[in-house]
C-alpha cells in the first residue's frame, strides 16, 4: 500500500519536475543579440520610391523565380505579396481618393516587402535543423534547402510573414531573401538595389546606411538634397580607386566598381523613425516612410527579440540538460523503490 | 505497492471484425488515398494551408493536441509509480496503450506535414540539430518517449508470446523506463507550449506568455486524467464491462488538484499581464477564450463534490469537457489567436479541407482500431469474471 510517507516523497519528486517548467529564473536571460558590425543590408526609402517595381524583376531574375499571376491575362508577373517565388514585393497603401504620394489620408505610399534580415531572426532561432543560418560576419539570414525539413515552423516564426513555403510542390521550398549572397562572390551586391532607378533601395552596410537615414529624417522637407543610388560606399571606400580583377571587371573594396551615381532632389516628409534601427533589436534591413509604419504594413515590434525569450526558456529548462537528469534522477530514485522487478507493467501482483 | 488484490490482465477475446472496426478500415483507406496524392502533388493539393496559415490540423490537431490527448499513459503511469498509489495499477496498462498509439502515429503523423520529409534525418544529425530550436527539443524528446513507452508496453507482447526469461529481465530495468516516460513527456508537453513563444506578437495576448510550457505540461497531465476517465467509461460500456468508478472517483479527485492549479497559474497570469481586458473585447478570439475557460471550469462544478464523484455519467462528461478545454487552449494558440504580421495581414484565412480533416480521421481510425485489436488479442484490460465480449 503506498503510504502517506511514500506519496509525499512523490510529492516532492514531483514539484522538483513541476518546477522545471514552472518558475523559469533565467539562470543566464539570452540577451537580444545586436547586428553584427559588418553587417550588410539595405536602406529603403518610401519617399524616393516611385513604384516602377524595376526591383521585383531584378529580384526574379536574379534567384531564377517563375512569373506569378493575379490577373486573368497571365500577361505580367503580378504578385499580391511575397511567396516561395517571389522575394520581393513593392506593395501599395491606399486612402481615400489617393490624391498625393506618401500622405496618410487621401493618399498613397509604397513599401518594400523583404527579409529584414534581423539581428536576431526568429526563424534562426526557430529552425530545428540549422537550415535557417545566419552569417557570422555578413548577418545575412541565408537558407539551405538540403537541410529543410519542410516543417514551416520559419514561416509561422516570422514577425514580418517573410520565409515563404512552395505548397504546390511536392518537393517545395521555403523562398526568401538572402540579399543575393549568390552573386557576391563575383562582386555584385542585391539586384533590387542594383536597378532602382531612384536610389529608394540602397545596399551597404547597415552601419553606414543607417547614417545615411539618420542624415535624411534631419532634412528639411522640401529641401534639394544629394542622394546616392545602388551602393552606398562607406567613406573610407570612396576614396579608393577601382582596381581590374584580371578578369575584365573592375572591382573596388570587394565590390564590382561602379561611377558614383548619386543625384539632387528634394527631401521627403520623413516620420522621426528610422524603421529597423531598435526593431526586435534591429534589423540589417532599415526602412524609411512618410506614412506610419503600422498602416504601410510593418508590425510594431518591441526592441527585445522573441527569439531571445525563447531561447531563456529554452536553456533555462533544458540548458547543459542539467533540469532534465536532476529529475530523471529523482523519478529513477523514486521508481525503484516503487517499482517491484516481478510487477512492473504486468499487474500481476493481484493473482 | 504490492499488495493490491487486482485481477490480472487478460484479453478480452471475441470478434476482429464488427460495425466500428469496419469504419475504421475505409477511414484509413480515404486516409492513404489521400495521402498519396499529397506526396505525389504537394501539400497544397490537399489540404488548405498558406503562408499566413503554415500550420494547419495535422499539427495543430494530430500533433499538439493529439499528443496531449495521449498523456494519460504519463499521467497515470505518474501516479501509481512515482506517487506510489498501487490502488490504481490496473489503469495503467489501457491509459498506456492509447498513449502509445496516440504518440506513435504524431510522430509518425509529422511525416505526412513535413514538406521535405526526406531531409528529416537531419533533425537527429549532430552537423544540423539546433539546440535553440524548440521544435528540435519537442522532435527528440517525442521521438525518445514513443521508444520508451514500446519498451514500457512490451510486457504485455512477452506475456502472450510466452517469452518468460525476457519479460524477468526487462523487470529488472523497467523502474527505469518508468523513470524516463515521466520525464520525457514533461519535457516536451511544455516545450508544445514554448514553441509558440517565438512567433511573439504573432500570437494573441490571451495565449502568449512566457508560462506557456507551465500552461501546457499542467494542462497536458490534467487531459491525461481526464482520457483515462474517457476511455475507461468507454471501453466499460463498448466491452459491457463492470465500470471501474471505485478507481476512478478518487482518480477525479487528483485531476481536479491539477485543474485547480492550471487554473491559478493561468488567470494569475492573464491578471499579471494584463492581458484580462482583452477576453472582454467583442471578437472571435475572446468567444474562443471563454468556451476553453468555461471547458475548464465546468468540470469543477460538476464533480467538485465527492458525490457527484461516484456518477459515472458526470465523470465521463467532465473527463470530455477537460479534453475539449485543453484542445481549445491549444487550438486557440496556434491557430485562432495566430496571425501572421499582424499590420500588414495579406488576408490569410486557413479552414481544414475535407481531405485535411479526413487524414485526421484516419489517425484516429488507426487508433482506435489499433485499441481494439490489442485489447481483444493481448493482455491489457484485467480479467473478468463474466467476459461478456462478443
Amino acid at each position: 500500500m503506498g503510504t502517506r510517507r511514500d506519496f509525499l516523497k512523490g510529492m516532492l519528486a514531483g514539484s522538483a519536475a513541476a518546477t522545471a517548467g514552472a518558475v523559469a529564473t533565467p539562470a543566464v536571460a539570452r540577451e537580444t543579440r545586436p547586428r553584427p558590425p559588418e553587417a550588410l543590408g539595405l536602406l529603403y526609402d518610401a519617399t524616393l520610391c516611385v513604384g516602377c517595381k524595376a526591383c521585383v524583376a531584378a529580384c526574379k531574375t536574379a534567384n531564377n523565380n517563375p512569373a506569378e499571376f493575379s490577373t486573368l491575362d497571365h500577361l505580367w508577373d503580378t504578385p499580391l505579396d511575397t511567396s516561395g517565388y517571389t522575394f520581393n514585393l513593392i506593395k501599395m497603401y491606399r486612402n481615400g481618393t489617393m490624391d498625393a504620394k506618401d500622405q496618410e489620408t487621401n493618399g498613397f505610399a509604397f513599401m518594400k516587402t523583404s527579409c529584414m534580415h534581423c539581428g536576431d531572426p526568429s526563424c534562426v532561432s526557430a529552425c530545428p535543423v540549422s537550415a535557417m543560418t545566419k552569417d557570422p560576419v555578413t548577418g545575412v539570414v541565408g537558407y539551405n534547402p538540403d537541410k529543410c525539413i519542410g516543417c514551416r515552423y520559419c514561416v509561422a516564426a516570422c514577425p514580418f510573414g517573410i520565409p515563404k513555403y512552395q505548397y504546390d510542390s511536392p518537393t517545395g521550398r521555403i523562398g526568401k531573401c538572402e540579399l543575393c549572397r549568390h552573386r557576391h562572390k563575383d562582386g555584385h551586391y542585391s539586384a533590387c538595389a542594383e536597378v532602382c532607378p531612384t536610389g529608394a533601395t540602397l545596399f551597404g552596410r547597415t552601419e553606414d546606411l543607417l547614417a545615411e537615414a539618420k542624415r535624411r529624417i534631419a532634412m528639411k522637407p522640401g529641401e534639394m538634397n544629394r542622394f546616392p543610388r545602388g551602393h552606398l560606399r562607406h567613406a573610407q571606400e570612396k576614396a579608393l580607386q577601382g582596381k581590374p580583377d584580371g578578369k575584365g571587371v573592375m572591382m573596388r573594396a570587394g565590390w564590382r566598381d561602379e561611377p558614383d551615381q548619386s543625384y539632387e532632389t528634394q527631401a521627403g516628409k520623413y516620420l522621426q523613425h528610422v524603421y529597423g534601427e531598435k526593431e526586435y533589436g534591429g534589423t540589417q534591413v532599415l526602412k524609411l516612410s512618410a506614412v506610419n509604419f503600422q498602416k504601410v504594413g510593418l508590425p510594431d515590434l518591441p526592441p527585445d527579440a522573441a527569439a531571445a525569450m525563447s531561447e531563456t526558456i529554452q536553456h533555462t529548462l533544458y540548458g547543459n540538460l542539467i533540469m532534465p537528469f536532476a529529475v530523471l534522477g529523482a523519478m529513477t530514485y523514486v521508481a525503484k523503490r516503487n517499482v517491484k522487478p516481478e510487477d512492473d507493467e504486468s499487474g500481476k501482483e493481484g493473482s | 505497492m504490492a499488495n493490491h488484490n487486482h485481477a490480472a490482465p487478460a484479453p478480452v477475446g471475441g470478434s476482429l471484425i464488427n460495425a466500428i472496426t469496419l469504419t475504421c478500415g475505409v477511414l484509413i483507406a480515404l486516409m492513404a488515398a489521400i495521402l498519396m496524392v499529397r506526396f505525389l502533388f504537394g501539400l497544397g493539393a490537399v489540404t488548405g494551408l498558406n503562408d499566413g496559415y503554415p500550420w494547419g490540423i495535422w499539427v495543430v490537431v494530430d500533433v499538439v493536441i493529439g499528443s496531449a490527448f495521449a498523456c494519460g499513459g504519463f499521467s497515470v503511469a505518474m501516479l501509481v509509480y512515482i506517487f506510489n498509489r498501487g490502488e490504481y495499477h490496473p489503469l495503467v496498462r489501457p491509459a498506456l496503450l492509447a498513449s502509445l498509439f496516440g504518440y506513435t502515429l504524431a510522430a509518425a503523423g509529422v511525416i505526412f506535414d513535413l514538406g521535405r520529409w526526406w531531409n528529416v534525418w537531419n533533425m537527429f544529425w549532430p552537423g544540423s540539430i539546433n539546440p535553440n530550436s524548440v521544435m528540435f527539443e519537442v522532435a527528440v524528446c517525442i521521438t525518445l518517449y514513443v521508444m520508451v513507452m514500446w519498451i514500457e508496453f512490451s510486457p504485455t507482447f512477452l506475456e502472450q508470446m510466452g517469452k518468460v526469461d525476457a519479460r524477468k529481465k526487462l523487470g529488472k530495468a523497467m523502474f527505469f523506463f518508468i523513470a524516463l516516460g515521466t520525464v520525457l513527456p514533461m519535457m516536451h508537453q511544455s516545450s508544445l507550449g514554448t514553441l509558440l513563444v517565438v512567433m511573439g506578437v504573432q500570437i494573441h495576448p490571451l495565449w502568449q506568455t512566457p508560462l506557456l510550457p507551465l500552461l501546457y505540461l499542467l494542462s497536458a497531465i490534467t487531459m491525461g486524467y481526464a482520457v483515462v476517465l474517457f476511455e475507461s467509461c468507454l471501453t466499460s460500456s463498448a466491452y459491457r464491462r463492470k465500470l471501474e468508478t471505485h478507481m476512478l472517483t478518487p482518480l477525479a479527485k487528483i485531476m481536479l488538484g491539477f485543474l485547480a492549479v492550471y487554473l491559478i497559474v493561468r488567470v494569475g497570469d492573464l491578471l499579471v499581464r494584463g492581458a484580462l481586458p482583452k477576453a472582454f473585447v467583442p471578437s472571435v478570439e475572446a468567444l474562443m477564450f471563454w468556451l476553453e475557460m468555461l471547458s475548464f471550469i465546468a468540470p469543477l462544478i460538476l464533480i467538485g463534490a465527492e458525490s457527484n464523484r461516484r456518477n459515472p455519467a458526470r465523470l465521463f462528461l467532465a473527463g470530455v469537457l477537460l479534453m475539449l478545454g485543453g484542445a481549445l487552449l491549444r487550438l486557440n494558440g496556434f491557430l485562432i489567436g495566430y496571425e501572421t504580421n499582424v499590420d500588414g495581414a495579406g488576408g490569410y484565412s486557413y479552414f481544414p479541407t475535407l481531405a485535411e480533416v479526413l487524414v485526421t480521421a484516419g489517425m484516429f481510425a488507426i487508433e482506435v482500431l489499433g485499441y481494439i485489436v490489442i485489447t481483444r488479442r493481448f493482455p491489457v484490460l484485467p480479467r473478468e469474471h463474466a467476459q461478456a465480449a462478443h
